[in-house]
């Protein structure tokens, strides 16, 4: 069984995102999805000051099987993205809630946040895929 | 899991990065059941592989002698790849795809018809790949007692790179494809259970489908279907070693159609690529070679071993040393290398 932090908000497509207390928000990629694409070797993050529309694909993370797209949850500008991954893609692995989090980012409309899935509502949609 | 040719297996059994150290380290053991086992029987059974398969069997003169051959039509494709076991002028052992299994026993039971060749498919055979430097040993101690057969056990334990031999109901075969030492075990299936527990139970590791690629493709070994395929010939999938144009009288299916292709010149090459920039080269993605052409990568991964992206991929034949891969949109740059990348635990490229 996955973890599912319960004070993180999901998105359908298995991110996680975090508020941050400066107004900003962390964005990674779940447990369920760390370890349904197996051991990462590459991530490529966007570059700080882009401005991503909500849904669209901000990030890549490549595990020995397979490349996959990252889905910004929200509308924003990225104002951090994880450095760390560039040498260390097993960070998201080993700590997909923590020392594995993608880019940081400054929401459009700081609401939208709470249109996000809860921690039970994405546990949900794992028990209906058969995760 | 997923679909392999209609088999449910697992790409790992927890870490496919782990696994594949594992085999590189120590020992890994991968259930290759889904591998087609079928035996020829009669008395023109080397006539008929003469015939049939690219390779010559006239190089197998000791019984056990394993050949690796590629399966062609007449136009030179490749129906499949496969490994050959003589084991007596009446008696050899092939060892086919699953994926291709439905027509290799069509094809190979069409043409066996007029040799008086007897096909039989060994589905009741399980199989298991013990590979790793400490395989060998390891199994050592699990060969069934074969009273009958006084030394066989130090036979298999004797037995030379790519040979094979019969010990109980088990048949066990120093070949693999990984590059690294092995055997390749072939046992009644109610027996694959047992010595995979024992094999865990020694600290040989469980490993799936996605070891087995990456280990394969270090090793610089062609995965059938990705490598070469019925629209590709031998000669242009870095198989051309495998290609037995002498003795010239030799007939065998395709050789009239790869003759021609030889005397026109052979106009693509199947190279390995190590990518010199940050990516993971994946089969499809398109090769640029400056003032020559283009070409496909027909396999690539992350190599655990190197700690950077490998491929072999199908180029012009002009291909030199430098080319570019064309990576979600941006062309990155890469090296040729000659496969295989990894051998026996040793890094061969720089």
């Amino acid at each position: 069984m996955s973890q599912i932090p319960a004070d993180l908000k999901y998105a359908k497509s298995h991110e996680w995102v975090k508020p941050l207390a400066d107004g900003t928000v962390e964005i990674g990629i779940s447990d369920h999805a760390q370890s349904a694409l197996g051991d990462l070797v590459f991530v490529e993050v966007p570059a700080v000051g882009r401005t991503l529309a909500a849904g669209e694909a901000c990030a890549v993370v490549e595990s020995v099987k397979a490349a996959s797209d990252v889905y910004s949850p929200l509308a924003g500008t990225v104002t951090a993205a994880n450095g760390e991954l560039a040498s260390a893609p097993e960070l998201i692995n080993q700590d997909p809630y923590g020392g594995g989090w993608l880019i940081r980012l400054k929401p459009v409309d700081s609401g939208a946040i709470d249109a996000l899935l809860s921690a039970t509502d994405y546990e949900a949609q794992l028990q209906a895929e058969g995760a | 899991m997923v679909d392999f040719g209609g088999w449910d297996m697992p790409v790992h059994y927890g870490s496919q990065i782990d696994e594949h150290h594992a085999v590189r380290r120590f020992a890994g053991v991968f259930d290759v059941s889904h591998m087609c086992v079928v035996d020829l029987g009669g008395e023109r059974v080397r006539p008929f592989l003469s015939y049939l398969v690219a390779n010559d069997v006239g190089k197998l003169k000791l019984p056990g002698k394993a050949l690796y051959s590629c399966l062609l039509d007449e136009r030179g494709g490749v129906l499949d790849d496969l490994i050959i076991y003589y084991l007596s002028e009446q008696f050899f052992r092939l060892v086919v795809n699953a994926g291709t299994r439905d027509k290799d026993l069509a094809w190979i039971r069409a043409h066996a018809a007029r040799f008086g060749v007897e096909v039989t498919e060994r589905a009741d055979l399980a199989m298991l790949a013990v590979q790793g430097p400490g395989a060998r040993r390891l199994v050592e101690g699990l060969l069934p007692a074969s009273p009958a057969d006084p030394g066989a056990r130090e036979a298999v334990m004797a037995l030379t790179p790519f040979s094979a031999r019969a010990i109980g109901d088990w048949f066990v075969a120093r070949t693999g494809y990984t590059g690294e030492d092995g055997f390749e075990i072939m046992l009644p299936a109610s027996g694959a259970e047992p010595l995979w527990v024992a094999l865990n139970a020694r600290e040989v590791r469980s490993c799936g489908l996605g070891a087995r690629d990456t280990l394969r493709l270090e090793a610089g070994m062609n995965l059938y279907g990705n490598d070469m395929g019925e629209t590709t010939n031998p000669l242009e999938s870095g198989l051309a070693w495998t290609v037995a144009f002498e003795p010239a009288g030799r007939d065998f299916v395709g050789r009239a159609a790869l003759e021609a292709i030889r005397g026109r010149g052979v106009a693509q090459k199947l190279v390995g690529l190590l990518l010199e920039e940050r990516g993971v080269l994946r089969s499809h993605q398109k090769v640029v070679v400056p003032d020559v052409g283009e070409g496909e990568v027909t396999s690539g991964t992350f190599s655990p071993t190197l700690e950077k992206s490998i491929a072999l991929a199908r180029v012009p034949a002009a291909t030199g040393e430098r080319v570019q891969v064309d990576i979600r949109g941006k062309l990155l740059a890469a090296r040729v290398v000659k496969p295989p990348f990894v051998r026996h635990g040793k890094i061969l490229v720089s």
